[in-house]
């Protein structure tokens, strides 16, 4: 049984780590709202944006045949952007969404390739001899829509291309403090009726002057719709990183103090025993001693 | 009757009220905007967005995008939007500096000539935004 001044030691640096790890959930705990404020703050342009296009499609009639909204007959190939954090010890956050992008790839049946936002993603699919794009990293701590724009350029250049005939996203969706859920969802080609789905259809529409036309209106607002949807993918992600690194975080500290909790116990045991063990000695000495004194003064005697 | 502007990025709301005039910097040349104006939908360059409220003025620098008037609302959905006395001038100038640094050696692919053309009046529609802020500045006691 270790000494009582090994235990000790050992519930001072539970201790210190403890306060680590609280010090991480509130750091954790207020990122989450900022991220959530992040993904809030994109929702106005994001619904003007769909309304414009519902506006432009509904006036430009048969000219909305754009090929970042148009379904290719034949699929080949498919991209899947995998969005992760750049840090660890957040639990099993990166692992779930990866998984989610295999298991996805898996029962795909077509070959897929990978572009990754975040380290951890990237980190998984080397591990796994996954066939990489691109890769992106280091976003800063509350990235803009320019932080991502290099990676939404890169599938929608090789989209058009025909490197690839569809894209998808696979991220972490935020939906509570406790609850994040990682989803795949097709990013390209856009899905028109979706976009537009939640808007009121019909209806007559404002005689509205275009300029230059509706093909150049077109051409600009698809790909910054595109953009829009891979960064508030990423804010997403990164509000559920948060959030899954508090829990984790909490975990922790739960586990410091039930440790904590044990140790103390072994310890006063072992203090008591040290305790128990001195008395013993001291009792165990005077008695041998008596002995002895006895021993001495019955022998004297029968010298007498 | 005044207008109800709204100018959005892909971030945040940048500003939204009542105003009397707008001048943007349309695709197809400067718009000036007043109530009653035709529906339109267009595209907008980076430039200087000009914006009147009573008898004051206040600048945007944007980053170029779309514009989408009806009736009595102007809607602006902007790539980027800054107020003008949030520009911090020395960094928007080191922008255009780099831009233009850049373009003396125009690359061959021509979106990335395209891309740093747009980079380039990007930044100097921030500078030009954030000029006039400073001549009134100076105007005041320093």
């Amino acid at each position: 049984m270790a000494t009582a001044r090994e235990i000790r030691r050992r519930i001072r640096s539970v201790r210190n780590i403890r306060q680590i790890t609280r010090a991480l959930e509130a750091v954790s705990a207020s990122k989450v709202r900022r991220a959530q404020d992040a993904v809030q703050g994109t929702r106005p342009y994001a619904s003007k944006a769909r309304q414009l296009l519902a506006d432009v499609a509904a006036l430009a009639g048969g000219e909305t045949r754009h090929p970042l909204l148009t379904r290719r007959d034949v699929v080949n190939s498919a991209y899947i952007l995998l969005i992760t954090s750049d840090r660890g010890l957040c639990g099993a956050f990166n692992t779930n969404v990866a998984r989610e992008a295999f298991d996805f790839a898996r029962d795909y049946g077509k070959p897929v390739s990978y572009v990754t936002i975040g380290r951890k993603g990237r980190d998984f699919l080397y591990r796994r001899g996954r066939k990489i794009v691109a890769e992106f990293a280091n976003l800063p701590a509350r990235p803009s829509l320019l932080d991502t724009t290099a990676a939404t350029r890169t599938l929608i250049q090789d989209f058009l291309d025909g490197k690839c005939d569809e894209v998808y996203l696979a991220y972490t969706e935020f939906r509570s403090m406790v609850s994040q859920r990682p989803v795949i969802r097709r990013l390209l080609p856009l899905a028109a009726e979706e976009l537009a789905g939640d808007l009121p259809k019909g209806g007559p529409r404002p005689a509205y002057e275009f300029e230059p036309g509706p093909a150049e209106i077109l051409d600009g607002l698809l790909p910054r719709l595109t953009e829009m949807q891979v960064y508030v993918a990423v804010l997403e992600s990164l509000a559920s990183e948060h959030a899954a690194r508090m829990v984790a975080m909490r975990n922790a500290t739960d586990s410091a103090s039930d440790l904590i909790f044990s140790l103390t116990l072994s310890y006063n045991k072992a203090r008591q025993q040290g305790i128990t063990n001195e008395l013993l000695d001291i009792a165990g000495g005077t008695s041998a001693l008596e002995q002895a004194l006895k021993e001495a003064a019955a022998a004297s005697r029968l010298r007498e | 009757m005044p207008l109800n502007l709204e100018i959005v990025t892909g971030e945040r709301e940048v500003f939204k009220g009542d105003v009397d005039m707008i001048n943007v910097p349309g695709g197809d040349g400067d718009m000036g905007i007043l109530p009653k104006h035709a529906p339109v939908l267009s595209t907008l360059k980076p430039g200087v967005l000009r914006v009147r409220i009573g008898n004051d003025q206040q600048e945007f620098a944007i980053g170029g995008g779309f514009i989408n008037i009806l009736g009595d609302h102007v809607i602006i959905l902007a790539d980027s939007a800054e107020r003008a006395d949030e520009i911090d001038i020395a960094r928007a100038e080191a922008a255009r500096l780099r831009a233009e640094e850049m373009l003396r050696n125009p690359p061959e692919n021509k979106e990335d000539l395209f891309r740093l053309e747009a980079a380039l009046r990007k930044s100097e529609a921030r500078l030009k935004a954030a000029s006039r802020r400073s001549t009134r500045r100076t105007e005041l006691p320093t």
